[in-house]
């Protein structure tokens, strides 16, 4: 049974159709990605999957109907996801944005987890009682995924964390994905640097105009020659 | 006597309770971006309730401070329930809908209270039993009472409760989160409906005492009590920069001052056309210079268009 299983998606705003039926799948302890152009659909996916956009078709989390519970309630599931833009607390000092991502947990090793966030991304550590909203494109990013760590997920949706940053700190972003995904949890990227996510990766969907024309291992989607015509600048 | 250190007192005492209701609605605003103007009304509300409960307690002989205190957690219960049904009746299926709505709903709100109150408590107006200790003492030659002592006391301390619940708890955490972004708190698994319900919870509460203060105050309750009281302090969080709960704080206390000061001084001003009566006019008059000269408030962040 994969993690997330998702059947005939679809999204509109009004009377435009952003995502059209696509079914996609993502087993346990996989990295996932989902590449495409700019208006391709891949965000409002993902936030279909998050629950923050109303949506018709089905999907399942751990066989569970995730299209039936209300945003609040996935990351007490173990989804969690790190916005485009990546959406931190601006007025929040970056302790308290990484408090945040532990509200719905109760148990005592909150402590624990942020020190070790912390020694992860000692950037973070340094800026603890910084405002999030001072802190550099790249440094909010960290401190978006650190967030969402903090809330132990099991699957861990990102989308366009390279967006916007400089090429240095796209790595170095990119480096700490593959470590969380090393500590053993389940990745879907969202990305339009096609070639970062596909070498990242193991598995790729494309999209293309709100429909999944390519799916295969991320190798073979490296290697397709319409791969690499249309995403890979060849 | 001092005059101007008499009205200094007087300002301060009106607006520590300008301060808290101004609170109420800026924190309803910073989260939900809506003015809720049916805010006033709870605090009439409370103070009649307050008044139903004191006089019975008070003819019983019980004294005076503990008849205050019962009354004003009566209050303050009923105020936190009927604040939590007007949210959740009146302004919760509005939630998306356009931003006229949801204020034109208020005024509406606000209405039928003062009417449900009107039939409740009649169109007299109460006079309010002094029980709390209002003794007049002397301070470099003005005169304060310990009414006017407890008033400021008691709207310091509450005020400082709110800042350490919303700036120290896990609660005021998640409400200023919710406050800047709803959609990204859902996601660490904030319920925006429940915090919204607590804003409003937590304001009535704070509406509740300052009715109970303004009734102490100035001995009397009415129907009608709410609404300039209301505009007031909506005037006291616009000119502290509404959705700041500082801001709420400097707003109410510096309006209460200005209104004192101006009613004091205003005869003068103008050569005795013009009386202390007046008092009201400075509170809007203020309103339109903050409006024109700083629509922001003094604490309020410049309003930047996001890409």
């Amino acid at each position: 049974m994969p993690l997330l299983d998702v059947l005939n998606l679809e999204v509109r705003y009004g009377g435009i159709n952003a995502v059209k039926g696509i079914s996609f799948a993502v087993e346990e302890g996989e990295m996932v990605c989902l590449i495409g152009a700019n208006g391709a659909g891949k965000t409002s996916t993902l936030k279909a999957v998050a629950r923050m956009l109303p949506a018709a078709g089905e999907m399942h989390y751990r066989g569970e109907r995730l299209d039936r519970l209300p945003s609040h309630a996935l990351i007490g599931k173990g989804l969690a996801l790190v916005p485009e833009g990546r959406g931190v607390f601006a007025r929040l000092s970056v302790a308290e944005n990484l408090a945040m991502g532990a509200y719905h947990r109760n148990d005592n090793e909150i402590a624990a987890d942020l020190e070790r966030i912390y020694a992860m991304l000692p950037r973070l550590a340094e800026r603890r009682e910084q405002l999030a909203g001072t802190l550099s494109g790249g440094e909010q990013q960290m401190l978006a995924i650190g967030r969402a760590l903090m809330g132990r997920p099991k699957l861990l949706l990102l989308d366009e964390p390279s967006m916007g940053l400089a090429p240095l700190m796209v790595q170095k972003v990119f480096e700490v994905i593959r470590n969380v995904a090393a500590q053993g949890v389940t990745i879907l990227l969202v990305e339009q640097n096609a070639k970062l996510a596909l070498e990242t990766c193991g598995r790729g969907y494309v999209m293309e105009s709100g429909k999944i024309t390519l799916a295969d291992t991320a190798a073979n989607l490296l290697a397709d020659p319409r791969v690499r015509a249309a995403y890979l600048g060849e | 006597m001092d005059i101007l250190l008499q009205q200094i007192f007087n300002g301060l005492t009106l607006g520590s309770i300008y301060a808290l209701v101004a609170l109420g609605y800026t924190m309803v605003y910073g989260i939900m971006g809506l003015i809720n103007f049916a805010h006033g009304e709870v605090v009439m509300v409370g103070a009649l309730v307050a008044l139903s409960v004191m006089k019975p307690l008070a003819a019983a002989g019980l004294p005076g401070p503990l008849v205050v205190l019962v009354a004003l957690l009566v209050a303050a219960l009923v105020c936190m329930a009927l604040g939590f049904t007007i949210e959740r009746v009146a302004y919760r299926p509005l939630r998306n809908a356009p931003r006229l709505a949801p204020l034109i709903t208020a005024i509406g709100v606000s209405i039928v209270l003062q009417q449900l109150a009107m039939l409740i408590w009649g169109r007299s107006y109460h006079a309010v039993p002094p029980l709390l200790p209002a003794e007049s003492h002397e301070v470099l030659g003005a005169q304060i009472t310990e009414l006017q002592l407890i008033i400021m006391l008691v709207a310091a301390l509450t005020m400082a409760g709110l800042i350490l619940l919303v700036n120290r708890t896990k609660l005021g955490r998640a409400m200023r989160a919710t406050a800047e972004n709803p959609a990204i708190a859902g996601l660490m698994g904030v319920d925006a409906n429940r915090i919204i319900a607590l804003t409003f919870i937590i304001g009535s509460a704070l509406a509740a005492l300052a009715g109970v203060l303004v009734s102490a105050n100035y001995g009397i309750a009415h129907y009608h009590m709410g609404f300039i009281l209301g505009l007031k302090a909506f005037t006291a969080a616009v000119l502290g920069g509404i959705g700041n709960l500082a801001g709420a704080m400097v707003g109410g206390v510096l309006l209460g001052l200005i209104e004192a000061l101006g009613a004091g001084y205003i005869g003068d001003l103008t050569g005795g056309i013009l009386g202390s009566h007046y008092q009201d006019v400075f509170a809007f008059f203020v309103l339109i210079v903050v409006l024109i000269f700083r629509p922001s408030g003094l604490m309020g962040e410049k309003v930047s268009e996001r890409a």
